[in-house]
C-alpha cells in the first residue's frame, strides 16, 4: 500500500448549534484559540483545533463534543459553520451506524470503534488510548496558557538532517532557567510565534513534542529540545512558508520564544521493570521517540530495565533526510532493535514502515502478545491506517483477532497515536 | 467535629494545608455550613447518591469528574483561575497600575460590600429551590437540580474564601451572616429581591436558571475584570459553573416547548383550556411566566443611575461585561449613554454621564444575551411548524427599581393608566389560576427514562450517559 496516495483524512471538531447554549466555556478555555464566535454560532476553526479535548469537559450540554470524519481538504470552514441551525448530517454511513456505539462508551475522543473488516469503514486512530499505561509517571498539564506564556531562551540550533536534502530538519534547544516547566516524554508544547497574521491577529500556537527526556535535553538541566521542519510546503505540496516552523528554525542562540503548556497526558511512556516499547514513526515523528529512547537509556545503568525491549521503526524519504542519523547507529544493538524504512533511496524499491513491520512479524507478534508492551505512532495522519492493518496482520498470524486486542491495547493505555 | 483533611476535603488550589489563619477561619464555618445544608437545601436528599460533577482542580483535567455522591459529603472545593503575571487593572482611574494582589484598605467597605452582595444569591437560590426535588419530573432533572444546588454551595464557598482570606473578623462575621439570612424570611431576608420570591414550580426553575442565573454570569463578568485580583480570579473559575445553571434552564424551556408543540400538532389546536387538558402547558402561559421572570431579573442589575456604580467603576472593583473588548478609553470620564426616562406619560430616551449608568450598560448588555435564548426557543416552536412566538418583554414592564419603578407599562412599550394596567395584566404576568394549573402537573417521577408528560426527555444524559441513566440512587 503506498501510504502517500491516500486521501488526508481529519476528524473535524463541530460545535451543535441546536445544544449549544453560547456560554462561552469553550472559546475561554481552548489553550490555542481554535474557538470563535459571532452572534449566532460558536464553531471550531478545523486548521487550529488539535482535539487536545480540553474543551470538551467543561461544556455544560455536550453540544461541544461533535466530530465528522472528512477529508482535510473538505473541512467546513468556520464562514459555513456561522450560518448553521443544525449539524450536517454525517456524511460517512457507516461511521454514523458506529455511533450509537459511542454513546455508551465513557472514554473522551469520539472514536469510533469500528470494526477492522466488513462495511464499517476503517478508522485508524480510533484505537489511539486516552489513557496512559498503568506505570506512567504523572504529567503536569496546561501550566502556561496564551495569556501568561513561559519565556524560554534558545540554547542551541543545530541542522539535523544531511546539507543538501530537501527536508531542513532542526534540532532546537529551549532553556527555561529557573522556571519551573515540567515535562515527560511524549508530552508537547506550544510555541507562540511573535507578529499577527494577515488579519492582524496574533499567530495560533502550534504544538511540538518534546524531543528530550524529563530530567533535561543536558541531564540535571531544565531544558527541552524540539525536532522541527522547515515547512515549505502544505499536504496538496503548493509552497507556502511555515510562519511557525521558519521563525524557530531561524533562532540565534539567546533569543527568547514564547512557550505554552506542557500538553498531554495519555501519550506517555510506560515505567515498570520488563516493560517493552514499540516505536512507529516518519520524519519529525521520531521526535517522542528520541525521548523515550534517550530515558530508557539513561536509566539503562541502573538495570532497572534489564528484560524491557525496545523495538523502533523508523521511517524517511532518505537516509540522509533522517533526522538523527547518525546517534541513532551508535546505540547498542541489545539495548534497541532499530528497523529503517526509506521510501526513495534511489535504486532501491519503496519501503515503508508498515512493510518492515511485516517482515519483523515474528519478534513483532512476541512484543505484542505481551502485556508489559506499550506501542506508540508518531508522523503523518496518513501513516496510522498502514500501520493499524499491519499491527493486525502480525497479531493475528499467531493470536486473537484485531479486535480482541486492539481494544485491550487500547483499554489499557497500550496504544498511542500522535498523527498531523 | 474533628479537624478536616484540607486537602482531600476541600479541593482547592489556595494552599489551604499551610494556611493556618485560613483553617481556623474554616473550621468554624465548615460545620455551620452542613447544618445550614441540612436545614434549608435540598429537603429530604441526604441520603440519595447523585451522579454529580466535582472540580477537583482548575486545568481541564480536573474540571468534571462525575460520580455518585451523597450531597452532604459533596466535596466544596476553593479554585482561583490561575493567576496571570504582570496582570493590570484594565479601567478606571487606577488603569494600568498592576492589580492588588492584597486588599486595598480605601475601599475595603465597597469590595465587602460587593462580596456579600454576590455572595448572598448563592445560598438563597439553594433555599428558593429547596422543595424542588419532591416534584421532579424525571431523575435526570432531579440530578440536574442537585447539581445547581451543590455549585450555588461551591459558590457561596468562593466568597467566603475571600471574605475569610481577605477581610479579618468582620469578614468572618459576614460569613456567618450569609447562613443566617434566609431567602422570603420577613424578619432576616436575603439582601436582593428576586432572591426573596418563591420558586414553587419546575417551569419557575428552568425560567430561574435562563434568565436569574445568566444575570449572574454577567455580574461574575463584571467582577471578572476587577483590579482586586482574588476577585477576578474567583468570579472567572465559578463562571464555568454558571455555564451549566444556565444550560439546565434553557434546554429545561426548549423541552417544555417541544413537549406542548407536539401536543399542538396532535390535537390541532392551540386552545390553552384544550392544551392544559391535555396536561401540558399552554404556550401563553408560558409566555406570562418569561415575562415575570424577566422583568423580575433585570431590576437585579440595580438603579438605572447609580453614583454607586460609579464609583465601583472608577475605583477599579467592578468593570464591564467584556470590558477587554470595549474599544473606549476604560475611563469613561465625559462619556454618555442613553436611558431611559418618563415625561408627560411618555417613555423617552436620555443621555446621561456613562459612569453613573454602568447598571444600565450591563443591564442592556444582559437583555441582547438573554434574547438570544429566546430566539432558540422560538426554532423549537418554528421547527414545529407552529406561528406562535415567544418575546421578551419591553425593559420599562414591570419594573421595582430605578426610574421606572412603578410606571405602568406594557410589554409592548406602551405606557398605561393604572386601570388599563389593572385590566389587563391578567394577560402579562402569571396570574393565581395560571400558577395553581402549573403546580398541578407538578407529579414526582423517579422511574430511570421515565419522564413527565409535560416535558420533553432531553436529546442526551450528562457526561455521555444514556438518558435513562440512573442518576440519583435513592438511599
Amino acid at each position: 500500500m503506498d501510504i502517500g496516495a491516500q486521501a488526508a483524512v481529519i476528524r473535524q471538531h463541530l460545535i451543535d448549534p441546536e445544544i449549544c447554549i453560547r456560554c462561552n466555556t469553550c472559546e475561554s478555555t481552548c489553550p490555542i484559540g481554535a474557538i470563535t464566535h459571532d452572534e449566532r454560532n460558536y464553531v471550531v476553526k478545523a486548521g487550529v483545533c488539535d482535539a487536545c479535548m480540553a474543551c470538551v469537559p467543561p461544556c455544560p450540554t455536550g453540544a461541544i463534543d461533535n466530530w465528522r470524519t472528512m477529508p482535510r481538504a473538505l473541512a467546513y470552514p468556520i464562514e459555513e459553520q456561522l450560518l448553521w441551525d443544525t449539524l450536517p448530517p454525517e456524511q460517512d454511513q457507516g461511521a454514523a451506524a458506529a455511533s450509537t456505539e459511542v454513546e455508551a462508551a465513557t472514554e473522551t475522543p469520539p472514536a469510533l470503534a469500528a470494526a477492522v473488516s466488513g462495511e464499517v469503514p476503517f478508522v485508524a486512530s480510533s484505537w489511539s488510548s486516552t489513557l496512559p499505561p498503568w506505570s506512567a509517571a504523572h504529567a503536569y498539564t496546561n501550566l502556561y496558557g496564551a495569556k501568561s506564556p513561559a519565556v524560554a531562551t534558545v540554547a542551541g540550533n543545530y541542522r539535523v538532517t544531511g546539507a543538501g536534502t530537501a527536508s531542513d530538519t532542526h534540532h532546537i534547544v529551549l532553556d527555561f532557567s529557573a522556571l519551573p516547566f515540567p515535562v515527560l516524554e511524549g508530552q508537547s508544547i506550544g510555541i507562540l510565534t511573535p507578529g499577527t497574521d494577515p488579519d492582524g491577529r496574533p499567530h495560533h500556537a502550534r504544538q511540538y513534542s518534546l524531543a528530550s527526556p524529563r530530567n533535561g535535553e543536558r541531564p540535571g538541566y531544565n531544558n527541552v529540545s524540539l525536532t522541527v521542519k522547515r515547512v515549505t510546503a502544505d499536504y496538496q505540496g503548493n509552497p507556502v512558508r511555515g510562519v511557525c516552523s521558519n521563525y524557530l528554525c531561524d533562532l540565534q542562540v539567546g533569543d527568547t520564544v514564547q512557550v505554552i503548556g506542557p500538553f498531554g497526558a495519555s501519550f506517555l511512556m510506560p515505567n515498570h521493570p520488563r516493560s517493552n516499547i514499540v516505536m512507529i514513526c516518519t520524519g519529525t515523528g521520531s521526535a517522542p521517540m528520541r525521548a523515550m529512547t534517550e530515558w530508557r537509556r539513561r536509566q539503562r545503568r541502573s538495570d532497572k530495565f534489564q528484560d524491557g525491549r525496545l523495538m523502533l521503526f523508523f521511517g524517511a524519504r532518505t537516509k540522509e533526510e533522517l533526522p538523527y542519523f547518525g546517534p541513532l547507529m551508535n546505540l547498542p544493538k541489545d539495548f534497541i532493535d532499530v528497523n529503517l524504512a526509506f521510501s526513495r533511496s534511489p535504486s532501491q524499491p519503496k519501503r515503508y514502515v508498515q512493510d518492515l513491520m511485516r517482515k519483523r512479524a515474528v519478534d513483532l507478534a512476541e512484543l505484542l502478545r505481551d502485556k508489559d508492551t506499550c506501542i506508540y505512532v508518531c508522523g503523518l495522519k496518513s501513516m496510522e491506517e498502514g500501520v493499524v492493518l499491519a499491527l493486525r496482520d502480525v497479531a493475528e498470524q499467531a493470536g486473537p483477532p484485531w479486535e480482541t486486542l486492539g481494544a485491550a491495547l487500547k483499554r489499557e493505555g497500550r496504544l498511542h497515536f500522535e498523527t498531523y | 467535629m474533628g479537624g478536616i483533611d484540607y486537602s482531600g476535603q476541600i479541593p482547592n488550589n489556595v494552599n489551604l494545608s499551610e494556611d493556618r489563619a485560613l483553617q481556623r477561619a474554616l473550621q468554624q464555618w465548615q460545620p455551620d455550613f452542613l447544618n445550614w445544608w441540612s436545614d434549608v437545601g435540598p429537603e429530604g436528599s441526604s441520603r440519595y447518591e447523585v451522579y454529580l460533577r466535582t472540580a477537583v482542580s482548575v486545568d481541564p483535567q480536573g474540571w468534571a469528574h462525575f460520580g455518585h455522591v451523597r450531597m452532604p459529603d459533596y466535596r466544596w472545593g476553593i479554585f482561583l483561575q490561575p493567576a496571570e503575571a504582570g496582570r493590570a487593572i484594565g479601567f478606571g482611574e487606577h488603569k494600568g497600575e498592576p492589580a492588588w494582589q492584597e486588599l486595598p484598605g480605601e475601599h475595603r467597605a465597597n469590595l465587602r460590600r460587593i462580596i456579600v452582595t454576590q455572595g448572598d444569591t448563592e445560598p438563597a437560590s439553594v433555599e428558593q429551590q429547596r422543595h424542588l426535588g419532591l416534584t421532579a419530573p424525571s431523575l435526570y432533572d432531579l440530578r440536574n437540580l442537585f447539581q445547581v444546588n451543590v455549585e450555588e454551595g461551591r459558590h457561596l464557598w468562593a466568597m467566603v474564601y475571600l471574605l475569610h482570606r481577605y477581610f479579618g473578623r468582620d469578614g468572618r462575621e459576614e460569613a456567618e451572616a450569609l447562613l443566617e439570612r434566609r431567602s422570603g424570611d420577613a424578619d432576616n431576608p436575603r439582601i436582593l429581591g428576586a432572591f426573596n420570591e418563591k420558586t414553587p414550580d419546575w417551569l419557575s426553575f428552568f425560567l430561574f436558571t435562563y434568565f436569574t442565573d445568566r444575570d449572574g454570569k454577567f455580574q461574575l463578568c463584571a467582577l471578572a475584570e476587577s483590579g482586586f485580583d482574588p476577585l477576578a480570579r474567583t468570579t472567572r473559575f465559578m463562571l464555568t459553573e454558571e455555564a451549566h445553571h444556565m444550560f439546565v434552564g434553557e434546554s429545561g424551556v426548549a423541552r417544555v416547548i417541544q413537549r406542548t408543540c407536539e401536543v399542538m400538532n396532535r390535537l390541532k389546536t392551540d386552545d390553552p383550556t384544550a392544551l392544559r387538558a391535555a396536561g401540558v402547558i399552554d404556550l401563553p402561559t408560558l409566555q406570562r411566566h418569561l415575562n415575570f421572570h424577566f422583568s423580575v431579573t433585570i431590576d437585579l442589575f440595580g438603579a438605572d443611575q447609580s453614583s454607586n456604580a460609579a464609583t465601583f467603576y472608577s475605583a477599579g472593583l467592578k468593570g464591564r461585561y467584556e470590558e477587554g473588548k470595549r474599544g473606549d478609553d476604560h475611563v469613561l470620564r465625559g462619556a454618555a449613554y442613553k436611558t431611559l426616562d418618563i415625561q408627560e406619560g411618555q417613555l423617552i430616551e436620555k443621555e446621561v454621564p456613562m459612569l453613573n449608568a454602568l447598571n444600565e450598560v450591563l443591564r442592556d448588555d444582559y437583555i441582547r444575551d438573554s434574547m438570544g435564548g429566546v430566539q432558540r426557543w422560538n426554532k423549537v416552536i418554528e421547527k414545529a411548524g407552529l406561528a406562535f412566538r415567544l418575546t421578551v418583554p419591553h425593559k420599562a414592564f414591570n419594573r421595582r427599581i430605578g426610574t421606572l419603578a412603578g410606571v405602568k407599562v406594557a410589554p409592548d412599550g406602551r405606557v398605561l393608566s393604572e386601570e388599563a394596567w389593572n385590566e389587563q395584566v391578567h394577560q402579562w404576568l402569571p396570574t393565581a389560576d395560571d400558577r395553581a394549573f402549573v403546580a398541578s402537573l407538578m407529579g414526582r417521577v423517579v422511574e430511570p427514562g421515565r419522564f413527565a408528560h409535560w416535558i420533553a426527555p432531553p436529546a442526551s444524559g450528562i457526561n455521555r450517559q444514556p438518558v435513562n441513566f440512573e442518576y440519583v440512587r435513592f438511599g
